[in-house]
C-alpha cells in the first residue's frame, strides 16, 4: 500500500516532468528554463536536507559550496575556451561530466574542512560560524580578479554532455531532472541506511548516540561533506543554465534562500526541497510580476508555515513523518 | 578474589566550591551488583557520568577492563563495554523503541558507515534488538514512537539498550524510578540475573531493591563514600543510619 506521502510525491515528480516538457511543444521555452531553474535548486536543497532535515545541522554557509559547484564550472570552460592551461598545465573541460566531478570533489573537500572546525560548535555558534566561512569565500571571490571579481564569470557556450544537445532548454532540463532523480534516491537510501539511522538519531538526542558507542561528530562530518557534495553539483548545474557565476551564488541571500526552501517544502521530508524550490520559484515568478516586494509575501507565507504547519508543505499534506 | 572489572581511584570533581566528587574509589568485581546509595545531591549520577565520560573529572583514574579510560571519549567507553543507563531517561524521542534498540545493536555489530542497506529490513539488527525488548519486558510496545510511551516504559527500553550493547559491565542510575511497585518487583527479579551476564554498579533509592539486590553498597554522601560492606554490615552502620537510612533499616 502506498502512504499519501508516496502518492504525493510522485504527483510532483510528475507534474515538474510532465510540465517543461508541454512548454517545450507549445513553443514557451521560458517556462523549460522554469522548471530547470526549479530541478537544480531542489537538488541543492536536497544536499542541504541532508545535514539540516537528518542530522539537525542548521547550515547557513551551504551556498559556499554552491558556489564553489558554480565556479568549478565557469573556470573549467574558461580555461577550455581560451585554451589556457589551468594550474599544473591542466587543461581546462567543457565536458560536464569531468566538470561535476570536479565540482562535487572541491564542494566535498570545502565542506569537511569547514565540517572539520564548525561541527565542534552547536545552536546558534553553529549557525554563526558557518555564515562566517561563507563569507570569508565570497570575499575571496569578489577580490579575486582573475575570474570576473565581482563582475562574474560568463560561460558563453552552455558545457557539454556526450550524446545530448545541451543547448536545447528541454534537454537540459531532462539531464537535470535525472540528476535530481538520482539525488533523492540517494537521500532515501542513505535516510533509511545504518549512517542514516545513527544520523538522524544524533539529531535527536546525541548523548544517547555517544552512549551506545556512535561518535557522533564523526558521523555528522560524514553527512556535511555528502551534503556539500549534493550541492556543489547542483551549483555546477546552476551555472550551466544562467551561462553565467558570480559571487552572488556564495552569497548568505543563497544559503538562507536554501533553508526557506526546505522549511516550505518540509524538514527532513524526501521531496520537502522539490515542493519547496517549486513554491519558491513560481511565487517569485508570479508575484515578482506584480510587486518588486515579492519576498514580503514570501515572508508571510514563510511565517504561517513555521506557525501553523511545522512539517511545511509535506506535513500538511501528508502529515507527520513515521520512523517506523 | 576475581580482578574488579572497573576500578575508580580517588576520583575528584568540584562544581565551584561543591565537592560533587570527593576523592572515591570503589570497585565492581565480576558477577556482582554493587549498590550506590546515598541522599539527594550526594553525587551519584555525577560519578556515573565520569565514568561513562559525560563528565570529566578534575582528579583521579579509571580503570576498566584493565586498562586506564581517562582520556577515551563517551563513545570509545561504550565500544569496550560501559552499559549506561541514564536517571532521566535519554532516548531518541522520534524514533520507535525498537529504532532506539537497533542503534545500540548497529554499534556493536560494526560500522555506522553504511550508507545502501536499509535498516528496517535487516535482521541482523531487528533480530538482537527484538530480543532485548523482549528481555526488558517492552516487546508488544517495540513499534511505538518512545515519545508516546510512558515513563516506566522508556526505562524499559533503557534497560533493553544497555542489554543489545553486550555490555562488560552495567552502570544503572535509578533504573526503577517511575516503574510503579509491579514494574520495580519484576525488574529486581531481572537484575538478580543479569548479574551473571555481566556485573551492575546500581543506583537506586528503592531500599527493597537494593536490600535483596546487592552483594555489596557504597553509601554516598556529599561526594564521599562513607562506608562500603555488605547489606547486613551497611543496616548496621551507625552513621549510614544517622546520615542516610534513618528508619529504613
Ligand atoms: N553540571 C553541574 N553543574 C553544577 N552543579 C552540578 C552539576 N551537576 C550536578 N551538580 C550538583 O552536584 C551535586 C551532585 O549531583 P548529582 O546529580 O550527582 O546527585 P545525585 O546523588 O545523583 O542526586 P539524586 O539522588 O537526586 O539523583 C548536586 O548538588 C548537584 O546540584
Ligand atoms: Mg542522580
Amino acid at each position: 500500500m502506498m502512504t499519501r506521502e508516496t502518492t504525493f510525491n510522485i504527483s510532483i515528480a510528475l507534474l515538474l516532468l510532465a510540465a517543461p516538457i508541454a512548454a517545450h511543444y507549445a513553443g514557451e521555452p521560458f517556462y523549460v528554463t522554469l522548471a530547470t531553474r526549479i530541478a537544480v535548486l531542489s537538488l541543492a536543497a536536497v544536499g542541504l536536507n541532508i545535514a539540516l532535515g537528518l542530522g539537525g545541522l542548521v547550515s547557513f554557509g551551504h551556498a559556499a559550496f554552491f558556489g564553489i559547484g558554480g565556479y568549478a564550472a565557469g573556470i573549467l570552460a574558461s580555461h577550455a575556451f581560451a585554451g589556457s592551461p589551468l594550474i599544473f598545465g591542466l587543461p581546462g573541460t567543457q565536458q560536464m561530466p569531468v566538470i561535476w566531478i570536479v565540482a562535487v570533489l572541491f564542494g566535498g573537500f570545502a565542506a569537511f574542512l569547514i565540517g572539520l572546525i564548525t561541527l565542534r560548535t552547536a545552536g546558534v555558534y553553529f549557525i554563526m560560524i558557518t555564515l562566517a566561512f561563507a563569507q570569508m569565500i565570497f570575499y575571496f571571490a569578489i577580490s579575486w580578479p582573475a575570474y570576473g571579481g565581482e563582475d562574474g564569470l560568463p560561460i558563453f557556450v552552455r558545457n557539454q554532455f556526450p550524446g545530448i544537445n545541451t543547448l536545447n532548454p528541454l534537454s537540459y532540463f531532462l539531464l537535470c531532472y535525472v540528476l535530481l532523480g538520482l539525488a533523492l534516491l540517494l537521500f532515501r537510501l542513505l535516510a533509511d541506511s545504518r549512517f542514516g539511522a545513527a544520523l538522524q538519531a544524533t539529531r535527536q538526542n546525541d548523548v544517547r548516540v555517544a552512549s551506545v558507542g556512535i561518535p557522533p561528530y564523526r558521523i555528522r562530518l560524514v553527512a556535511f561533506t555528502i551534503s556539500g557534495m549534493f550541492t556543489a553539483l547542483a551549483g555546477a548545474l546552476f551555472a550551466d543554465l544562467n551561462r553565467f557565476v558570480s559571487p552572488s551564488m556564495l552569497s548568505w541571500h543563497m544559503s538562507g534562500e536554501l533553508i526557506v526552501l526546505i522549511i516550505l517544502g518540509g524538514v527532513g521530508r524526501l521531496f520537502g526541497p522539490v515542493v519547496g524550490a517549486a513554491l519558491y520559484v513560481l511565487l517569485e515568478f508570479w508575484l515578482g510580476g506584480i510587486t518588486e516586494r515579492w519576498q514580503f509575501f514570501l515572508g508571510l507565507i514563510l511565517l504561517g508555515v513555521v506557525l501553523f504547519a511545522r512539517g511545511g508543505v509535506i506535513g500538511l499534506v501528508a502529515g507527520r513523518a513515521r520512523h517506523g | 578474589m576475581a580482578d574488579p572489572i572497573l576500578a575508580i581511584d580517588e576520583l575528584v570533581k568540584n562544581f565551584g566550591a561543591l565537592k560533587a566528587t570527593d576523592h572515591v574509589s570503589l570497585d565492581l568485581r565480576p558477577g556482582e551488583i554493587h549498590a550506590l546509595i546515598g541522599p539527594n545531591g550526594a553525587g551519584k549520577t555525577t560519578l556515573i557520568s565520569q565514568i561513562a565520560g559525560t563528565q570529566r573529572p578534575d582528579a583521579g583514574r579509571i580503570s576498566f577492563d584493565g586498562r586506564d579510560i581517562g582520556a577515551l571519549s563517551v563513545a570509545q567507553r561504550a565500544r569496550l563495554g560501559l552499559g549506561r543507563t541514564f536517571q532521566v531517561s535519554s532516548l531518541a524521542p522520534e524514533f520507535s523503541a525498537l529504532r532506539n534498540v537497533m542503534l545500540a545493536v548497529q554499534a556493536v555489530s560494526g560500522s555506522s558507515f553504511r550508507f545502501f542497506k536499509p535498516v528496517m529490513r535487516d535482521p541482523s539488527l531487528m533480530e538482537p534488538a527484538m530480543a532485548a525488548l523482549e528481555r526488558a519486558g517492552l516487546a508488544e510496545r517495540a513499534h511505538v514512537a518512545v515519545a508516546e510511551l510512558s515513563h516506566g516504559e522508556r526505562r524499559q527500553v533503557e534497560i533493553a539498550i544497555a542489554l543489545a550493547m553486550k555490555s562488560k559491565a552495567f552502570l544503572l542510575d535509578e533504573p526503577m524510578a517511575g516503574m510503579g511497585p509491579e514494574g520495580s518487583s519484576r525488574l529486581t527479579g531481572f537484575l538478580d540475573g543479569l548479574r551473571e551476564e555481566a556485573p551492575i554498579l546500581l543506583v537506586e533509592h528503592d531500599m527493597n531493591a537494593v536490600f535483596a539486590l546487592a552483594d555489596r553498597i557504597s553509601v554516598l554522601v556529599y561526594g564521599r563514600v562513607i562506608a562500603t560492606g555488605t547489606v547486613d554490615e551497611i543496616r548496621a552502620d551507625p552513621e549510614v543510619r544517622r546520615a542516610y537510612l534513618g528508619d529504613e533499616a
